[in-house]
């Protein structure tokens, strides 16, 4: 299994990361060689095998569904590049 | 008057409760030493004054008989473990300026428990990496150097930025690992999704554990996998490992996926009799080409492991081979979702854009390194619509193959099963992974099984290699079975002798 130019252009779209076209190939290169090397796993016999979804048998731990904390804020804005009256602030969103 | 960097976690723990030092004393040997080791560029932010107001509060805290478990101690902690108000980037620059109002719970415990924070410490760029070569504050220099060197080649080599031909200590706790080895702090915070505690461990002669997933609490840790990742200490001695691991352990229900049961008193396991253990050696761990310095080592590993009672078998895990290429569809699938938070709009850096999409795409072209945006891009396509069921949904079900073999190995009464570390020891900076990414993931081929399974690992000192450089044994436990690990671990230290740790060349 390989991805070709376009399908690299597309990928590098959905993760929202910007590439130039100069570095596709290069990027192509790279995730080609980890295609390769997982391609060992295709002929494992996986028939009937639950895909792991729990590492450790655990259920899920619930809680009372009561207000734990909150009011704070200024600590979620404290770190933000640009805020306006309590939002963070963003470049248009929707035409 | 001894060195007081010198002295174990252990040691200094009694003698500040003996009130022989004082936790100022101790601290401020450490600052001094991370100060003429900037060579090796372990440690991305000091936080030196806030080292000594903690040191003086647990002296007051040992002069009233009041001590913690770690009272006093300096400690260094790994840069991906939020400090509150303290520099927390997971050495990205997509994290530019960060400091979370907030503290993780494993810190959190450390602190509770009378530790001295003296600094935040390198490593790969959000833990991707086996060398510490992907931070952006760039690489780390291990302690250990290279074969035929010479101390003022070493220093040199040092003084550059790129520090080429200096060994790796290997990663993603690479700082974490030079640091300890280096005698820079008694002890450091780590974490490990595919080796990055264990590697970094046989790679500078230290001892590292990473405990059953679940065992510690992942709150506040900058996420890489969250299946995979696990919180654990690095240090230089078995016991100095247990101390902090129960420290940094326990139940947490800001964690769901932290288990509630309780911890053991780990360092009570070192020194406990092995005899009647029964130790499986995996037939699949021996692979084509191995260098037969590393099978002699696994070999005497398993000698001494026998002269102290237990007995040795040959198991068989036969899914294997299949642990890495599905740990790495796995891993970037999760990281790809796990750094998608990471857009400019809330913290860290923003790149200006005409709109939110262009924001987006900019922000994090600057951000990410090259490995985080290769794994991010795989991680990206493995879970893309038309490719989810062939890739991800299928390294899952392998997972649980190899699961099912450890499962069925400690069904038959195996307690632990001893592999060599790495397939190699130290390798230098800039000689790997240039050409093929693939190359660099090779040596995590004998960890990454243990991530896949949930088990609990742990990392001892077994020798050094022809050229002098340390090589390591790893010893794989049940679930919540550290205790087994601290005992056998302790076993091999005793039989190999205490690592030599290398005399400061790098001031």
């Amino acid at each position: 299994m390989s991805v070709d130019l376009n399908t690299v252009r597309r990928i590098a779209h959905l993760a929202r990361i910007a590439v130039s076209e100069a570095e596709i190939p290069h990027l192509q290169g790279e995730i080609n060689a980890i295609l390769k090397f997982v391609e060992a796993l295709d002929t494992v016999d996986v028939d009937g095998v639950e895909p792991m979804t729990s590492v450790i048998p655990m259920r899920l731990p619930m809680r009372e569904d009561v207000v734990a904390d909150g009011d704070i804020a200024p600590l979620v804005l404290a770190n933000a590049p640009l805020t306006e009256d309590g939002f963070f602030v963003v470049p248009k969103v929707i035409e | 008057m001894t060195d007081l960097t010198s002295l174990t976690l252990a040691e200094a723990r009694d003698r500040l409760k003996q009130r022989a030092i004082s936790s100022v004393e101790i601290t401020r040997a450490h600052l001094g030493a991370i100060e003429r080791a900037e060579g090796l560029n372990t440690f991305v932010a000091i936080t030196a004054e806030k080292a000594l107001q903690m040191a003086e509060a647990s002296d007051a805290r040992l002069a009233r008989k009041e001590a913690g478990p770690l009272e006093g101690l300096p400690i260094g902690v790994k840069d991906l473990y939020a400090t509150e108000g303290v520099h927390t980037q997971a050495c990205s620059h997509i994290l530019d300026g960060f400091k979370p109002r907030y503290e993780s719970t494993v810190t959190a415990n450390l602190w509770r428990d009378g530790a001295v924070m003296l600094g935040k410490l390198n490593m790969d760029e959000f833990a991707m990496g086996s060398s510490n070569e992907t931070s952006y504050y760039g690489p780390v220099a291990s302690p250990w150097l290279p074969p035929n060197w010479s101390r003022d080649r070493g220093r040199a080599a040092a003084l550059s930025s790129d520090k080429r031909g200096l060994l790796t200590p290997g990663g993603s706790s690479g700082g974490s690992a030079s640091a300890v080895s280096a005698r820079l702090c008694l002890a450091a915070t780590a974490s490990d999704t595919g080796g990055s505690i264990r590697q970094p461990a046989a790679f500078t002669g230290i001892v590292g554990i990473k405990p059953t997933y679940g065992r510690c609490s992942r709150y506040g840790m900058v996420a890489f996998a969250s299946s995979l990742d696990q919180a654990g200490p690095l240090a230089r001695t078995v016991r100095d490992a247990a101390i902090m691991l129960r420290s940094m352990a326990g139940p947490d229900p800001k964690d769901s996926t932290c288990s509630p049961t309780p911890v053991p008193d780990y360092e009570a396991a070192v020194g406990r009799s092995v005899k009647g253990m029964k130790i499986g050696v995996p037939k699949e761990y021996r692979l084509e080409g191995m260098s037969s310095e590393i099978e002699r080592l696994w070999a005497r590993g398993a000698e001494w492991l026998r002269a102290a009672g237990a007995s040795i078998v040959d198991v068989s895990l036969p899914h294997t081979p299949y642990a890495l290429p599905a740990y790495y569809i796995v891993a970037p699938a999760e990281a790809s979702s796990n750094l998608a938070r990471y857009d400019g709009v809330r913290y860290g850096l923003r790149e200006p854009g005409a709109d939110i999409t262009e924001l987006y795409e900019k922000t994090r072209a600057r951000g990410f390194g090259t490995e985080v945006r290769r794994r991010l891009m795989i991680g990206t396509y493995v879970l893309s619509a038309g490719y989810y069921d062939a890739y991800y949904v299928r390294a899952q079900k392998i997972r649980t193959l190899i699961k099912r073999d450890f499962e069925r190995v400690f069904a038959d009464g195996v307690d632990a099963i001893l592999t060599p570390a790495t397939p190699s020891a130290a390798f230098g900076i800039g000689e790997k992974g240039s050409d093929n990414p693939v190359e660099m993931y090779l040596n995590d081929v004998f960890t990454v099984t243990v991530n896949m399974a949930g088990l609990p690992g742990l990392v001892a000192p077994a020798g050094l290699s022809s050229e002098g450089l340390p090589l390591g044994l790893q010893l794989i436990g049940r679930p919540f079975d550290e205790e087994t690990l601290f005992a056998l671990g302790e076993t091999i230290e005793q039989s190999a002798g205490r690592m030599t740790l290398p005399e400061p060349w790098w001031a």
